[in-house]
């Protein structure tokens, strides 16, 4: 290798999800502790990591089954999906890169909405996937978590919302920053007619997800160490030009600042939720 | 006096200028009368100018609507309104100077206008940290639409930011919150609200002031969900790509008018607003008393309805 290309050489990440996947997926390496995991006791343990308590992402199918009561969910609009109207290519069409998640996910879109039971109480739940385009926020989404809204404004059953996402779909253009005001509309809508409403953020949460409805729950509760603010990290250090504190914008800073009522471990956000929905008359 | 701060694409202009110049000095050296060739080139630039303004690109609509000289809110209020009293602070933090507001009179009617503050030079910027709101600018905002709404006055919203400020102490005062929490009671208010972006509507920092009943732009302002640069750096992995992003985005206000997100174009005068303040505010007055006009019949409670309406329908999907 010349002396230019050693320059030019990317930095190889100190770890990466295809590197720690060891073959067969039957082991899995922590991210935080590093420590090697199997990967069925991992997942007995809602995927948190049993040495360092490290909350791997989990995707909207398991976060639902970690939730929800057996098989009571039943969802709203499957079938909705997104559209390129704007006919957006970066480094491909939009319209391709969606295909691709699909095909990757398994999913329709970067969010699933239903209803179902959480300890008997009947509840509206949607769940964003970071799996699918990063969770981010298009038409879609948009569209997905007002109509979930709307259903429990009128079967006036609470709101729990999963959130977990990069922000607004920049493929989008400005209809996705559009879909800021349309869902906290909707939210408006339900707190106006005493519907609670629930925002669990999960990491990460931030953008046009977490400036909108993400942040509005009349109990916002956190994951451990979940990533959750305005701009990204660093997008704010290189706008500040200095080294950012400590833990900076994740949940148990979040706490400290007044932003989230609790930091919830996965283990027990079923029963903190099953007490608030009791509280709050369900 | 015509604007002498020239953008790139501008360029074949500041030649001719240069010609007036030289031309001035001669003048006044000699007896020399010299107003008829300086009335031709004058001619001539307004043509160039209009030859290249009739045909702008997305990336220099970019720059026409950052341009240094582009008039400021507080230009517009200084113009277009009468007994502007200001009012300051959130009364949980302090008082943001990138967001300003207060009471005013349009035509003569009490009205509460507010919007982000750009400076004119880098000292001014500075001071009002580049048009860019912490949590406390939104929270006042909030807190002079409610006055507004109290004292049922309609609200106007100027609005030209590059976004919300991404920073420490924004972040840990819950600027997501803060932005949150306008969008969810804008749709509430209860008072007409007609929004305008006058120069750049940066995602979310724009969007927290800017859920109208009516949303205008004028005709140089673009008004999207991150800019062009930061478009070009997540996704094309390369930020000198910006002008591609602008083309790709639909932010210019024709564009947004196509994609009815945005319900009227303001005019401006040729060059851009900057080229001639009293134009620009007398077209952005008319429009205003118009808008608020058509608004005025409704009841209250059809006034929330209707913007509800307006920002419901947003979205393309298939099902």
């Amino acid at each position: 290798m010349t002396i230019s290309e050693w320059f030019n050489k990317k930095k190889s990440p100190a770890y990466s999800a295809e590197r720690l996947d060891i073959p067969g997926n039957l082991w899995v390496k922590c991210f935080k502790c590093k420590e090697t995991l199997f990967n069925k006791d991992l997942e007995a343990n809602l995927k948190v990591c049993p040495k360092c308590g490290y909350h791997f992402k989990l995707s909207s199918k398991e976060r639902i089954a970690t939730l929800l009561d057996g098989s009571s969910f039943s969802p709203y609009d499957p079938e909705m999906r997104s559209k390129d109207f704007l006919g957006f290519f970066d480094t491909k069409q939009y319209a391709k890169r969606l295909l691709e998640h699909e095909e990757k996910s398994g999913l329709a879109e970067a969010v699933v909405t239903g209803e179902g039971t959480l300890g008997g109480k009947h509840v509206c739940l949607a769940v964003m996937d970071f799996g699918f385009m990063g969770g981010s926020m298009g038409s879609v989404v948009g569209e997905k978590i007002t109509r979930a809204a709307e259903r429990a404004l009128k079967l006036r059953l609470p709101l729990i919302i999963v959130s977990t996402s990069g922000g607004a779909r920049m493929q989008e253009g400005i209809m996705s920053l559009m879909q800021m005001a349309k869902t906290s509309s909707a939210l408006a809508m339900l707190g106006q007619n005493n519907i609670p409403f629930i925002s669990i953020l999960a990491d990460p949460t931030t953008g046009g997800v977490s400036a909108s409805f993400a942040m509005l729950g009349d109990i916002n509760i956190g994951e451990p160490a979940a990533l959750v603010g305005f701009a990204g990290p660093r997008v704010i250090e290189q706008t500040v030009r200095q080294k950012l504190p400590p833990g900076f914008q994740r949940s148990e800073y979040l706490l400290e600042h007044g932003m989230v009522d609790m930091v919830v471990e996965r283990k027990d956000l079923r029963p903190v939720l099953i007490k608030c929905l009791d509280w709050l008359g369900y | 006096m015509q604007n002498r701060f020239l953008l790139d694409f501008e360029r074949p202009i500041a030649s001719l200028y240069k010609k007036i110049d030289e031309l001035k000095k001669l003048g006044k050296s000699g007896a020399l009368d010299l107003e008829s060739e300086t009335a031709a080139l004058e001619k001539r630039i307004e043509s160039l100018r209009r030859e290249i303004f009739s045909s702008l690109t997305p990336i220099q609509v970019v720059s026409v609507s950052r341009h240094q000289q582009r008039p400021t809110t507080l230009d517009y209020i200084g113009q277009i309104f009468e007994d502007f009293v200001e009012l300051h602070g959130d009364r949980y933090f302090g008082d943001d100077r990138a967001l300003v507001g207060g009471f005013a009179k349009l035509d003569g009617r009490p009205v509460m206008v507010l919007g982000q503050q750009k400076g004119n030079s880098t000292k001014e910027n500075i001071f009002r940290n580049f048009g860019m709101a912490h949590p406390e600018g939104y929270r006042k905002a909030l807190r002079l639409m409610k006055l507004a709404e109290k004292f049922n006055n309609p609200i106007i919203c100027l609005i030209d930011t590059p976004g919300a400020y991404p920073g420490i102490g924004a972040e840990e005062r819950g600027q997501a919150e803060a932005i949150a929490r306008n969008l969810r009671e804008m749709a509430l208010l209860k008072v007409p609200m007609v929004c305008v972006i006058t120069g750049e509507g940066g995602s979310g920092g724009a969007l927290g002031i800017g859920m109208g009943n009516r949303v205008l732009m004028f005709e140089y302002s673009i008004y999207s969900v991150i800019s062009p640069e930061g478009c070009a750096a997540i996704l094309f992995k390369d930020a000198s790509r910006a002008a591609e992003a602008a083309q790709n985005f639909k932010l210019t206000a024709k564009d947004l008018f196509e994609l009815k997100v945005i319900d009227g174009i303001i005019k401006e005068p040729l060059g851009g607003a900057h080229n001639d303040l009293k134009t620009a505010a007398d077209n952005l007055k008319e429009a205003l008393i118009l808008q608020l006009d058509e608004l005025k019949s409704l009841s209250l409670e059809a006034v929330v309805k209707d913007r509800y309406k307006k920002f419901r329908n947003f979205g393309e999907f298939i099902e």
